[in-house]
């Protein structure tokens, strides 16, 4: 991968004895950004070997952590370097990072600076101080958008998979598989199928704050019931003249754009892992309940269709 | 934003504080304050469970059961076991990364 940076120090500028220490994780795009918002100032950069990964999820992974620094500290030999004894580090660090341990075995003070490296200019001119701004996460609908290919990527690549059992069961005829019925209801699973990625991973991320309720799981079922209800009125597919039909897509796609919505409170900056765990205890029951009754419904159609019953 | 409320396992204990501010410096969600020379809760639920208080608390004041905040992770550990993690520093490379 070229996107890693080679650990060590580095130099931004014309740094002394006396300039700051920034200290950064080795994936590039992370390093890119601190040597841009240190434009204009004199510093020296450490880089720890986070394997690649940004600050944030290798702070929690422990490879930005507190050995590291150390390590790193140790393998510049940084001590020599400067004359004063602090290093900022970003703020996101912290989960990694105890700043007291590393303090007692290196002699540097550990800084938390400020979460986004745009505010270093601004922390540096206030005296290695922050201000609540600096020291809170943003998640604003511009920071949600950028994330949402990596929510409908990863729900694509199985639609694939959904798009073949429903084909196939669509197709299935007593005399084998007719291409000529797979199409007529089928496509019109597959179109509510898409319609529901399109809710629970991107529509919802979007308007996130602006989708009633705390949950996620909530948020995505309200967002792929309107998505689907708005479809069914507007397009009117013919095969949703079937009772049975229209009321599996109404169970079953809002259920699914409320299980893929759930899937982006791991892109999110504000939702905790005892907050997802009590989504997922009630709403992977639910899932389950609603896959299986839709699996019923289709097939009673099928066997419906095959005057089986 | 704001998530669940009433499910942070976090905890503090205001009588072991020695008002050395670390937990007002990493908390990215703001739910520290500093009053009178001790830190303070702000608002528990903006709590999401990163630790970074926890681990930069000398004096035991704080604890947190610590973990990431993902639906995909948390699934994973319950089909294979394991604490929940993203799976971001595996040298193996997983696409699903966070």
């Amino acid at each position: 991968m070229a996107y890693i940076v080679e650990p060590g120090l580095y130099a931004v500028g014309s740094p002394t004895k006396d300039s700051d220490v920034f200290v950064t994780a080795n994936y590039k795009l992370t390093f890119d950004i601190l040597r841009r918002s240190l434009y204009q100032i004199d510093a020296w950069i450490l880089v720890l070997d986070t394997k690649g990964i940004n600050v944030w999820c290798a702070a929690g992974k422990g490879t930005f952590g507190t050995d590291e620094l150390v390590r790193q500290i140790r393998l510049s030999k940084l001590d020599s370097v400067v004359e004063h004894r602090r290093i900022i580090l970003p703020q996101l660090g912290a989960v990694g990072v105890s700043a007291s341990q590393a303090q007692k075995i290196t002699g540097f003070r550990v800084f938390f600076g400020p979460v986004d490296a745009r505010d270093i200019p601004a922390y540096v001119a206030l005296g290695r101080k922050k201000t609540k701004e600096m020291s809170t996460i943003r998640f604003n609908i511009l920071d949600r958008l950028v994330l949402t290919p990596m929510e409908i990527n990863p729900a694509m690549k199985k639609f694939p998979w959904f798009a073949l059992a429903v084909l196939v069961l669509f197709g299935l005829q007593p005399s084998g598989i007719l291409f000529s019925s797979i199409w007529h209801p089928g496509m019109t699973f597959l179109l509510f199928g898409l319609l529901a990625v399109l809710a629970g991973a991107f529509v919802t991320p979007v308007l996130l704050p602006f989708v009633p309720f705390r949950s996620f799981a909530v948020k995505g079922w309200i967002v792929g019931m309107a998505m689907v209800a708005g479809a069914v009125l507007i397009i009117d597919p013919l095969p949703l003249h079937n009772m049975l039909l229209l009321v599996s897509v109404y169970v079953f796609f809002p259920a699914l754009s409320s299980y893929i919505a759930l899937q982006f409170t791991g892109s999110t900056t504000f939702t905790g892992m005892s907050g997802v765990k009590k989504e997922l205890k009630i709403g992977i029951t639910l899932y389950a309940t609603a896959t299986a009754a839709f699996i019923i419904m289709v097939v009673v159609y099928k066997l419906k269709e095959w005057e089986v019953i | 934003m704001k998530y669940l409320v009433n499910v942070t396992t976090l905890a503090y204990k205001d009588d072991k504080c020695a008002g050395c501010g670390r937990c007002v410096e990493v908390c990215p969600q703001g739910v520290f304050e500093m009053n009178e020379k001790k830190a303070m809760i702000t608002d528990r639920d903006l709590c999401m469970e990163c630790g970074a208080c926890a681990k930069n608390c000398d004096f035991e004041a704080i604890s947190v059961n610590s973990g990431v905040g993902c639906a995909a992770a948390i699934i994973n550990s319950m089909i294979k076991g394991g604490e929940p993690n993203c799976g971001c520093s595996d040298t193996s490379g997983s696409s699903n990364c966070c």
